[in-house]
């Protein structure tokens, strides 16, 4: 959690990673960042995520990023 | 022959009145619910300012601007439009060129006010749309406008810094309208899904050919450009038909591979324009929508937005760059050399220079840089005819088509070579793993800086690129990104990139 928290902070580094649940659905996340934060997971996590993944509930908050992550990383 | 663009307006409430125009993820305006709400601003406007002023829209972006635009056309003004995500910097730069006499505000806006450096009457769109029309005092402002008075101002997003405010009259707005109808065979069967910011030119193809037929505009939520999926499945519940969109809005749902997740039976014209389409990208769309007609438009927003198009009528292969086509019908497209000769024979190269109505009026209180791009036609010494001068470099095919080299700024002289910028970008879009690319050139060090997204490593790029290019048009310097930064109007932002890379 805390490497994924560290890399996003990378991408914005004035959100408050920790505590949002609302990234997406308040607009505190741009489309820029959105496109970013996926080519990073890409980059250090080695997924690529399949479109069907790229949606609002997914990016919400770290948890769901990870759990997404996690989730990939499975299969 | 119309005179104003009130007239289409007026068309298309008599014949669907309970049709919806413009809709959002907020509201929904019927053809007569738009034009009723327009003539009640329009009636206030005439009382409070006058005819011929510059009226400010600054809400967010949503149905209701349209509302607002008409309702200063009502009013014989002309509009001016701002959104809430402008950085106010910039919003007072135009503030000071513009001198408006009004700006509608909404909601969204009202806490920036405070900031814009204006005196001017502040009214909130809410309070005057619903104010009694004066059907009198608009008759006689009718009356009194005719088809050279100017409709709008956008602001141009000034490369090189201070944005200059093309102003265009209704007679290029209704010309444009006319040729985007007739030439793509859209009527009141037509669904827009719009991506394009106001104050962009591509946005006035997509509002007034809706206006002009009757048709129904759905304005697609920006952040849907994030989540590809999603948005194309706004697109298919919507039943979206037509879309006008740039290169980067098409990639990014072609890269991401959101094509592959959803079908889309009802997207039929997907048009684009405003910077280079990647053949690559181009082709995944093809191959996923393979019945939809597929056009390049091109042209600046100078021309009122499009000057020259391509309807795709044959395979290309990644690394062939999609032609800009032909003059539109009642455009005339010249060709220059550098020794200001006209260019007809293909293969050569030269400036791009366009003759006819859709030229706008030129730049808003700014004489000096309106002469250097609004010029007396070269090629006409007889009497006073206006061309513009694209700054675009471009040749004539073998087709007789017209294909885009680059800008007349990106032809660069390296290591004793003019090379064109464009060509290296190309070659470097048509490469597997390469997303989005840009080549920018450092003068002082005399190295082509190349940047781009995408998986491919840079020593795997650069062996690729070594095979397709010339030894002297290899980039001296390779930057990855994760991102490609875009500007505002949803292109490649080259200007941040040259501040992080070239300085």
């Amino acid at each position: 959690m805390e490497k994924l928290i560290e890399l996003l902070k990378g991408v914005r580094d004035d959100v408050d990673f920790s505590e949002c649940t609302t990234l997406v659905d308040e607009g505190i996340l741009d489309s820029f960042d959105i496109v970013e934060i996926i080519n990073l997971i890409d980059e250090e996590y080695g997924i690529e995520i399949p479109a069907i993944e790229i949606v609002p509930e997914n990016f919400n908050s770290v948890e769901a990023i990870l759990n997404m992550i996690q989730r990939l990383q499975e299969e | 022959m119309e005179k104003s663009i009130l007239s289409y307006l007026e068309k298309s409430e008599q014949t669907f009145p309970d049709k919806i125009a413009f809709s959002d993820d907020k509201y929904e305006l019927t053809y007569h619910e738009l034009a009723n709400s327009a003539r009640s601003i329009g009636s206030f406007l005439i009382e409070k300012i006058g005819i011929r002023k510059a009226v400010v829209v600054y809400m967010e972006k949503n149905a209701r601007n349209i509302v607002a635009f008409m309702g200063a056309a009502y009013a014989g003004c002309f509009y001016v439009p701002l959104d809430a995500q402008m950085p106010m910097e910039r919003i007072n730069i135009i503030l000071k060129t513009l001198q408006p006499a009004a700006v509608i505000y909404d909601d969204k806006t009202e806490k920036f006010l405070s900031l814009m450096e204006t005196d001017c009457i502040k009214v909130l769109y809410d309070e005057i749309c619903i104010l009694p029309q004066d059907k009198e005092k608009l008759e006689i402002t009718l009356r009194e406008m005719i088809d050279t008075d100017p409709l709008y101002i956008l602001f141009t997003s000034g490369s090189t810094g201070i944005p200059k405010g093309v102003i265009v009259c209704h007679r290029s707005v209704i010309d444009y309208a006319d040729w985007v109808v007739k030439t793509f065979e859209l009527d009141e069967s037509t669904i827009f899904g719009n991506q394009t910011p106001f104050y962009f030119s591509m946005s006035v193809l997509d509002i007034y050919a809706t206006i002009r037929s009757g048709a129904t505009l759905h304005i697609i939520p920006k952040m849907l450009f994030s989540f590809p999926v999603k948005l194309l499945e706004f697109l298919k519940e919507k039943k979206i038909n037509t879309i006008y969109w740039v290169p980067s809005a098409l990639s990014i749902v072609a890269n991401l591979g959101a094509l592959d997740v959803v079908q889309l039976p009802s997207l039929k014209k997907i048009l684009f324009a405003g910077e280079t389409m990647p053949t690559k990208q181009l082709n995944i769309w093809r191959r996923h929508v393979p019945d939809a007609t597929y056009a390049n438009l091109f042209g600046p927003t100078e021309v009122t937005d499009i000057g020259i198009y391509y309807v795709v009528d044959r395979e290309f292969s990644d690394d062939e760059p999609i032609p800009i086509g032909v003059p539109c019908d009642n455009v005339d497209a010249l060709v220059m050399d550098e020794d200001g000769k006209l260019v007809k024979e293909s293969g050569k190269i030269g400036e791009l220079l366009i003759r006819g109505s859709f030229l706008a009026c030129g730049y808003y209180n700014d004489p000096q840089k309106t002469k250097e791009t609004f010029i007396q036609n070269p090629f006409n010494n007889s009497y006073p005819e206006k061309v513009y001068s694209t700054g675009d470099l471009v040749y004539w095919n073998e087709n007789e088509e017209l294909v885009y080299v680059s800008r007349k700024d990106f032809q660069i002289k390296h290591m004793g070579n003019r090379i064109e910028l464009g060509e290296i970008e190309n070659a470097m879009s048509a490469l597997d793993g390469v997303d989005m690319c840009c080549c920018l050139y450092n003068k002082e060090s005399d190295q082509i800086v190349a940047v781009y997204t995408g998986n491919l490593e840079m020593k795997r790029l650069s062996q690729l690129l070594k095979k397709k290019l010339l030894r002297y048009m290899m980039p001296n310097i390779c930057h990855r990104m994760e991102s490609m930064p875009l500007n505002m109007n949803g292109k490649i932002d080259r200007k941040k990139l040259k501040d992080k890379y070239v300085k």
